[in-house]
């Protein structure tokens, strides 16, 4: 299929960008979309032009690495995956598709699409751990009982891949998403229930700190979250909270 | 730090903004059942009925301190509202030039701001109409007594005339629709947000949480939004 493309360019944080059009042929439905940014970039690089940057790296969505606003929405119109896993079958022939950076005051823009999401990683540090014994007398994690619905809802919070999307699709530019998966996969385990009080503050002040907007619950996080991340981890973030709040 | 969480950060914001709205809530019922005695026509002594219980409610202790807790709710509420929309903003300096949010989220969680910007506009008028002329207005002129002995000013013909106006009554009580209107997009996310914040969420609860949020956000509003439509067309003239 023959497609327009409008991409975000932008040298750098300094310099100002805007919509630049391109024209992509012969794109296989069987493509995944950064294939297509692939065969855009060989096209561009053939002529002598600037390639896109874009960030990428597994391409089977646990990296998070990809992000990339398309049509409007984080990871595209397909739910539940990330870019990488988003098919080129999802668009038709002749279709123009607008390819913007996650934007946010806190995921500063590097170039073209990349954006930094270094704010993620500050939010981590500040209590997204758990503190184990490793000086030779580590006890077996599985010597310690985890309840069965608990460890599942731990996992599946686990499972986010920190792309970004939640911040990209809030109209608020919150990561309160993030940041509570990030607390309650530690929240619902017994391993970290002593540092558990630290964590859930100094998260939410480094998120704070970062700039993110507040979170208004209109969903939109929950619903682009290329691995299905649910509000419930929000709430349970606030519960968190205020409980250590008032402490 | 815990001291300052609860007041500055960004959960607090949410709290607060719950915790207010949820109150407001209450207040809505309150005030619906003491207006359905509008419902009650003059022949049957509501004038009476209906002052009486206006002066109870301007003059009971236990109901001035509820209504202080109200002001400061809906000021509280309107200007954390406010703070969070410069805040949320400030989050994204560079918008998008393709953005579809509607794919999304419902329209009235995205525009919390704008409807509650006209509910304001609407409790300052409607303030200035009835209660301000209740405190400080021309209804001290009105005063009267009451079958019971009680002196009363007569709050429920300045009501009723608003309403059955031939010229103005009608374009009031479309104006007050609207408002409620507004009260009702309003409520349909904020009722649900509002637990949501305070961290209650269980897939249990979860859907019933959101369809009394729904029921509430059409039946309370609509039920206020119907008793000027009755004086004005149903309920004996005076």
């Amino acid at each position: 299929m023959n497609l327009t493309l409008k991409i975000w360019r932008q040298k750098n944080a300094d310099t100002k960008g805007k919509m630049v059009t391109y024209q992509v042929s012969d794109i296989s439905n069987d493509m995944s979309f950064l294939e297509m940014m692939d065969v855009l970039n060989e096209q561009l690089i053939n002529k002598g032009d600037e390639p896109v940057a874009f960030d990428h790296d597994c391409r089977e969505g646990i990296c998070g690495s990809c992000s990339l606003q398309i049509n409007g929405e984080p990871h595209g119109p397909d739910r539940g995956v990330a870019t990488c896993q988003l098919h080129m079958r999802k668009f038709k022939d002749g279709d123009t598709i607008t390819i913007e950076p996650f934007r946010a005051k806190a995921f500063p823009l590097i170039k073209d699409l990349v954006v930094d999401r270094s704010s993620f990683d500050r939010i981590q540090q500040a209590g997204g751990y758990v503190s184990v014994n490793t000086s030779g007398n580590t006890i077996d994690a599985n010597s310690i009982p985890v309840d069965k619905e608990n460890a599942d809802m731990s996992f599946y919070a686990a499972t986010c891949i920190g792309c970004g999307a939640c911040v990209a699709a809030c109209k608020n530019a919150s990561a309160m998403l993030f940041t509570s998966a990030k607390v309650s996969q530690f929240a619902l385990l017994p391993q970290g229930e002593v540092e558990a009080d630290r964590r859930v503050l100094q998260m939410v002040e480094q998120m704070d700190k970062e700039g993110f907007g507040n979170c208004t619950n209109t969903g939109a996080c929950e619903i682009e979250c290329p691995k299905g991340i649910s509000l419930e981890n929000i709430a349970r973030m606030n519960r968190e909270y205020l409980k250590a709040s008032v402490k | 730090m815990a001291k300052s969480a609860l007041l500055k950060s960004s959960l607090a914001k949410k709290y607060w903004m719950a915790f207010t709205g949820l109150f407001l809530c209450l207040f809505l019922v309150g005030h619906l059942i003491g207006n359905l005695q509008l419902l009650i026509p003059v022949s049957e002594g509501a004038r009476d009925t209906f002052n009486e219980y206006a002066l109870f409610m301007t003059t009971n202790p236990a109901v001035k301190v509820l209504s202080y807790l109200t002001y400061i709710s809906i000021l509280f509420h309107a200007i954390d509202g406010l703070m969070l929309t410069i805040n949320n903003r400030k989050a994204r300096p560079q918008g998008y030039v393709n953005f579809k949010p509607s794919t999304n989220t419902m329209w009235s969680s995205r525009n919390m701001g704008i409807l509650g910007t006209i509910i304001l506009a609407f409790i300052v008028v409607h303030m200035t109409m009835f209660w301000g002329e209740m405190k400080f207005g021309g209804l001290d002129e009105t005063v009267y007594t009451t079958a019971n002995g009680e002196e009363v000013k007569d709050l429920y013909t300045l009501t009723i005339k608003t309403f059955q106006d031939a010229q103005y009554g009608l374009i009031w009580a479309i104006a007050y629709a609207i408002a409620m209107l507004a009260i009702g997009f309003h409520l349909s996310h904020g009722f649900a947000s509002g637990f949501q914040s305070l961290g209650v969420n269980h897939p249990k609860y979860n859907g019933f949480i959101r369809k009394l949020g729904l029921a509430f956000a059409v039946l309370v509003p609509l039920a206020f939004a119907v008793i000027p439509f009755y004086i004005h067309f149903v309920l004996e003239k005076i």
